[in-house]
C-alpha cells in the first residue's frame, strides 16, 4: 500500500569525508553514522556522492498489525492523511513545493511499519527535512473531518483497484483470514474493510496519531550527496524541539491453527489455486532457506513447478511461489492458474508432487546456487538507488528495525550464500506438509466443480 | 540517562555552532534552499560495427552491475495485417531454444548468471536485454547472442506457446486495464492502422501462429543494420567494443524493408463515446484522446511542460482535481505517447462506478481549461522545475540511464539531447503552452473510453451528451 536502530553514539572519528562509495562484488558495504536525539528519533545517515540527490527515509514504527478489529486499514488510511498538511504547511503545499524543488515523494504501509520517502536534488535536504517535521509533530492542529472524509474516499478508491476490480483480487485476504485467527495482527490486509474504513472518526486519527506517530517511535535516515554534519544539524533544527510521545507496548499474537479449504467465485475467466503455510518470521534461521525454496519451485522457467505445470504438462499459465517473512510471523504461499479445460484439482495433484520430491531428495545444488546468484544480482542492482521503495536509505531502515543493524547487507546475502540443499529439504518437509496449510481455490462464477475438492488425497 | 547525557555532550562539543533547545526554529515558511547542484550526465559513445549494428557504451562504475539492450527494427508496426501478434510471439520464441540450448537450458542459464533476460516488442521495435553482474557479463552475453543470432523455433516450442498466448488472451479478457489499453489503439488508429491492432493478437491469429512465419518475421527483421546495442554500467568502451564485436560482428546485413508510412485517415468524426461492458465493475476504466504529434516533433519540450502541468505529476490538474479534491480515483494522468509515426494523446484514470459521468464531467473540464486559460506563473516554474531539478535523479541507476539513452536511439534524437533539454525546458513559455495545448488537444475530436458496468453508468454518460455512444467488445470492435 502506497500513498504515496540502537541509537549507539557517533564517535567524533567517524565524522571524516567518507571515500567514495565503490562496491566489489564481494562485500556489499553502505557506511554510515548514527545518532539519536533526546525525543528518542533515530538518525542513520550514509553518504554517497556518486550522483547530486539525497533521499529521506522516514519509517514509524506502525502497520496494520496495530490495529483492532473494527479498525482496520487504520495505519494505512493514516499514511494518506499524512499528505494532507500540518500547521505550517497547508493542505497540498507538501507536494508542490517539493516538486518545485524538482523532489518525488510516496509513502507505503505494510503490516509492521508505515514509511515515507522523499528524493530530489541534494539541495533539497532542509526542505525535506522541514515537511517532515512539520508532519510529525505539528500534524493535528489542521486535522480536520473533512480531510478524513477525503483520503477515506481515495482509499476506498484504491481498495477497488487492487482488491474488488482486480481479477483474484480478493484471493490473499481470503488467505489471511482461514490462516491467522480473528484475534491474530496478521488477520486483516494492510488496506483493510470498506466497513471499517468507513467507520474510521476523527478522534481515531488523533488517537492513532498522539500513540506512534512520535520521534521515539520513527527511524529517519538520509542517504546521497550530503555531509553528515549538514544532516545532523538539519535534523537537530527541525525535529530537535519535537516532544517524546509515549512508549508504544505490544502483547504477543495468539498462535495460528492448522488447514482450511475453501473456495471463491469471482468475475474470472480461468480458476486459480492458492496454497499458503505458516512459517517463519523475517530474518529466523529459515527464512532465507524458503525464499531459496520458492525460487527452486517457481523462479523461472526452469523451475520445478512452471516445467511441469506450463511447460510439459500445459495445464496452467502461470505458477508463483515466495516465503513472506514479515515482522511477527510468516507465511508460504504457492499459486497457479488453470487453463481452460483444466480443474484445479489437477494442478493441486502436481504441486504435491513436486512437493514430494523434494521432501525426498531435496533440491540439486545447481538450483540452490541458481537461486543464490539471482538473489546475488538483486542486492547489487538495489545499491544502485539511494532513494525511493528498496533504494539505499529504505533498506538501511528495514535491516535497522528488524535486525538492530543498518548496515546488514552483507550478512543478509550471506544468509543466502549458507543455504544448503539439505536444509532445503528438512524446510519443505517441516513447514509446507499438506495437512497444515489453507487451499483456497478461485472459480469463476457458477464453477464450483473447478476448485480443489474437500478430502482430496495430499 | 548518563548516556543519553553524554551523546548531548558529545554533540555540544562537536558542533558548538550547533545550538540546541535553546534556538526556536522558525517554521512559518519553508527554508530557502541553497542553489541546486551542476547537471552532470553520463557521457554516451558510440561505433558503428561494420554490419551497421550501432553500438553506443555508458559507462558507470559505481555498482559492479551492466545493462545491456539490443533494439531491432522488429516492433509490432511490422505485423502482417493478417498476423496481428507476430512480432511479440517472435520475441518470446527466441528464448525458446537457441544455439545448442534448448528451452529449459536457456532459461535456466539466464536464471543461474542472475542475467534477467528479457526478449520483448512493442510497436516500434524489439528488444533483447540483460542486467547482469559485471563477473558474469561475458557468459551472459553468450546467451544473449545465441537468443538473438541462433533461435532454433522448433514445431513443439512454437505449438508450446502459442498454446500458453491462447490461455493468456482468455486471461487478458478479464482485466478491465488491458482491455482498455487495447481497445483504445484501436478506437484511435482504426484496426488497419499499424498501431491499432493488438500487440498480443487475437484468437484466431494465435492459432494460425505457426514455425514458416515465425522463421520468415525472423529473418526480414533481425538484422544488424538499422539495430542498435547499448550498454550502461561497469564496463569500458573499448571492453564493450571487444565483447559485442567479437559476438556479433558477424550478424549478417540484410534488406530489412522501410519502416510503414500509412495514411492516416483525417480526423474526420466527432467527439463519440465508446463504452465496453465489464458487468459488476467496482471502477470505470476511462481513457480520452486521439492521434498525437511523432516523438521528434520540435514541439515535444512545450509538450512535457504541457503535461506536466495537465496530468504527468501527482500535482497535475487531472490528479488534485479526480483524486486529492474529489475523490474520485487513486490517480489520474494524462500522457502524450511517444512515437515515430503519429503518436497519441491519452487522458486515463480508474473511477468509481458510481461517479463515472461526474469523472467525464472533470475530465472534459480541465481539457479545455488548460486550452482556454494560459497557465499561472507558478504553475508554470513548478513544472518546469520539477522536470529539470529532477533530471538528475533519472541517471542514478544503470536501468534510468539506459531507458533514457534508450528513448534516444530508437527515436533517432540526438545523443547530445540532454546538454540542451535545460535550456529548451527553461524557455518554454506560457504562451507555448497554450499553444501545444490548443494545437495538440482537440476535444472536438476526442474518442473517450469507458471500461465498465454497463447498467451502472450508461444512462449517466448520455445525459452528459458529449456525443454518440457506441458499444464495443473487448477488443474495441463494433459488436456484432
Amino acid at each position: 500500500m502506497t500513498r504515496i536502530a540502537t541509537a549507539t553514539a557517533v564517535l567524533l572519528g567517524l565524522w571524516s569525508a567518507c571515500p567514495p562509495v565503490r562496491l566489489s562484488a564481494q562485500s556489499l558495504r553502505v557506511p554510515y553514522q548514527t545518532f539519536t536525539l533526546p525525543n528518542g528519533l533515530q538518525v542513520i545517515v550514509h553518504e554517497d556522492h556518486s550522483v547530486p540527490v539525497v533521499a529521506v527515509n522516514t519509517w514509524y514504527h506502525v502497520g496494520s498489525s496495530d490495529e483492532k478489529p473494527g479498525r482496520t486499514g487504520f495505519a494505512h488510511l493514516f499514511e494518506h492523511i499524512m499528505f494532507m498538511g500540518s500547521q505550517h504547511v497547508p493542505t497540498g503545499e507538501f507536494d508542490r513545493l517539493l516538486e518545485a524543488a524538482g523532489g518525488d515523494n510516496n509513502g507505503s504501509t505494510t503490516e509492521d511499519r508505515t514509511n515515507y520517502y522523499e528524493d530530489g536534488p541534494a539541495n533539497a535536504l532542509p526542505l525535506m527535512l522541514y515537511l517532515d517535521a512539520d508532519r510529525m509533530g505539528f500534524l493535528l492542529p489542521e486535522m480536520t473531518v473533512e480531510k478524513v472524509d477525503l483520503q477515506r474516499g481515495v482509499v476506498q478508491n484504491e481498495r477497488r483497484q487492487s482488491y474488488e476490480n482486480r481479477p483474484y483480487g480478493l484471493a490473499e485476504e481470503n488467505i489471511l483470514q482461514r490462516l491467522y485467527p480473528a484475534n491474530h495482527p496478521y488477520h486483516w490486509p494492510v488496506i483493510g474493510s470498506m466497513a471499517d474504513l468507513q467507520a474510521a472518526t476523527l478522534e481515531d486519527v488523533r488517537q492513532f496519531f498522539r500513540t506512534y506517530y512520535t520521534p521515539n517511535n520513527a527511524t529517519l535516515a538520509i542517504a546521497g550527496d550530503i555531509t553528515a554534519q549538514d544532516a545532523r544539524q538539519l535534523v537537530q533544527r527541525y525535529f530537535g524541539d519535537i516532544p517524546r510521545g509515549p512508549a508504544v507496548t505490544r502483547t504477543p499474537p495468539p498462535p495460528v491453527p492448522g488447514a482450511v479449504r475453501a473456495v471463491l467465485e469471482d468475475r474470472v475467466q480461468l480458476p486459480r489455486v492458492y496454497d499458503a503455510w505458516h512459517t517463519v518470521k523475517a530474518f529466523s534461521p529459515d527464512d532465507a532457506t524458503l525464499d531459496v525454496l520458492a525460487n527452486v519451485l517457481a523462479g523461472g522457467r526452469s523451475s520445478r513447478l512452471y516445467r511441469r505445470l506450463v511447460y510439459e504438462l500445459q495445464i496452467a499459465t502461470d505458477v508463483v511461489a515466495f516465503q513472506d517473512g514479515s515482522r511477527i510471523d510468516g507465511k508460504f504461499e504457492v499459486y497457479a492458474t488453470a487453463r481452460p479445460g483444466h480443474d484445479l484439482g489437477e494442478l493441486q495433484r502436481v504441486i504435491d508432487e513436486e512437493l514430494g520430491k523434494l521432501a525426498d531428495q531435496g533440491p540439486t545444488p545447481r538450483e540452490v546456487e541458481r537461486a543464490q546468484n539471482t538473489v546475488e544480482a538483486q542486492f547489487l542492482s538495489r545499491m544502485e538507488r539511494v532513494g525511493g521503495f528498496g533504494g539505499k536509505a529504505d533498506q538501511l531502515n528495514y535491516y535497522n528495525y528488524f535486525v538492530g543493524t543498518p548496515d546488514y547487507f552483507q550478512k543478509d546475502l550471506e544468509r543466502y550464500r549458507r543455504v544448503t540443499p539439505a536444509a532445503v529439504q528438512r524446510a519443505v518437509r517441516a513447514y509446507l506438509s499438506p495437512p497444515h496449510r489453507v487451499v483456497l481455490s478461485v472459480v469463476p462464477q457458477g464453477k464450483p466443480e473447478l476448485a480443489v475438492k474437500e478430502g482430496a488425497t495430499p | 540517562m548518563r548516556a543519553a547525557a553524554a551523546r548531548v555532550a558529545l554533540i555540544l562539543i562537536a558542533f558548538p555552532a550547533c545550538g540546541l533547545s535553546a534556538q526556536v526554529v522558525d517554521r512559518s515558511k519553508p527554508p530557502q534552499l541553497p542553489p541546486p547542484p551542476a547537471l552532470k550526465l553520463p557521457a554516451v559513445q558510440t561505433t558503428v560495427l561494420p554490419n551497421g549494428l550501432t553500438l553506443a557504451v555508458v559507462e558507470m562504475h559505481k555498482v559492479p552491475v551492466v545493462d545491456v539492450q539490443l533494439l531491432i527494427d522488429a516492433g509490432a508496426a511490422r505485423d502482417p495485417s493478417v498476423a496481428p501478434g507476430l512480432a511479440t510471439f517472435t520475441a518470446t520464441m527466441l528464448q525458446q531454444g537457441a544455439g545448442a540450448r534448448s528451452a529449459l537450458d536457456v532459461a535456466d542459464e539466464a536464471a543461474f548468471l542472475g542475467a534477467q533476460l528479457g526478449t520483448a516488442a512493442g510497436f516500434d521495435g524489439a528488444s533483447a536485454s540483460i542486467h547482469v553482474p559485471k563477473r558474469r557479463l561475458e557468459a551472459a552475453l553468450d546467451l544473449l547472442a545465441d537468443v538473438v543470432l541462433r533461435p532454433a523455433f522448433a514445431d513443439s516450442e512454437i505449438a508450446r506457446q502459442r498454446e500458453l498466448r491462447a490461455a493468456q488472451l482468455v486471461q487478458q479478457r478479464d482485466e478491465p486495464v488491458s482491455v482498455a489499453n487495447i481497445a483504445f489503439p484501436a478506437i484511435v488508429y482504426g484496426r488497419e492502422h499499424p498501431y491499432g491492432h493488438p500487440l498480443n493478437g487475437t484468437d484466431s491469429a494465435t492459432a494460425r501462429l505457426a514455425r514458416e512465419s515465425v522463421a520468415e518475421f525472423y529473418r526480414t527483421y533481425y538484422r544488424p543494420n538499422g539495430a542498435r546495442i547499448l550498454v550502461v554500467g561497469d564496463v569500458t568502451l573499448a571492453e564493450a567494443r571487444r565483447l559485442i564485436a567479437a559476438r556479433f560482428g558477424g550478424w549478417e546485413r540484410g534488406d530489412v524493408p522501410a519502416f510503414p508510412s500509412p495514411a492516416i485517415a483525417p480526423p474526420g468524426a466527432a467527439r463519440t463515446v465508446y463504452l465496453i461492458d465489464k458487468p459488476g465493475a467496482a471502477q470505470s476504466v476511462v481513457r480520452i484522446g486521439h492521434l498525437g504529434p511523432v516523438r521528434t516533433t520540435p514541439d515535444w519540450f512545450a509538450l512535457e511542460v504541457l503535461n506536466t502541468i495537465l496530468g504527468g505529476a501527482f500535482t497535475s490538474r487531472l490528479n488534485q482535481n479526480l483524486r486529492e479534491t474529489r475523490g474520485y480515483t487513486y490517480g489520474a494522468f494524462s500522457q502524450f505517447v511517444p512515437r515515430r509515426l503519429s503518436g497519441a494523446f491519452v487522458a486515463l484514470a480508474s473511477v468509481v462506478t458510481a461517479k463515472t459521468d461526474s469523472s467525464l464531467i472533470e475530465f472534459l473540464k480541465e481539457l479545455r481549461r488548460i486550452r482556454d486559460d494560459p497557465v499561472a506563473p507558478a504553475e508554470l516554474a513548478k513544472a518546469k522545475a520539477y522536470l529539470t531539478l529532477g533530471l538528475p535523479g533519472d541517471f542514478e541507476t544503470t536501468g534510468g540511464a539506459a531507458a533514457r539513452f534508450r528513448e534516444l536511439l530508437s527515436f533517432g534524437l540526438p545523443l547530445d539531447y540532454y546538454d540542451r533539454y535545460l535550456d529548451r525546458i527553461t524557455a518554454v513559455t506560457a504562451a507555448d503552452v497554450q499553444r501545444v495545448a490548443r494545437q495538440y488537444i482537440d476535444p472536438d475530436r476526442f474518442d473517450i473510453l469507458v471500461v465498465g458496468d454497463k447498467t451502472q453508468i450508461e444512462s449517466g454518460i448520455k445525459a452528459l451528451n458529449e456525443g454518440p455512444i457506441m458499444y464495443r467488445d473487448v477488443w474495441g470492435q463494433e459488436i456484432r
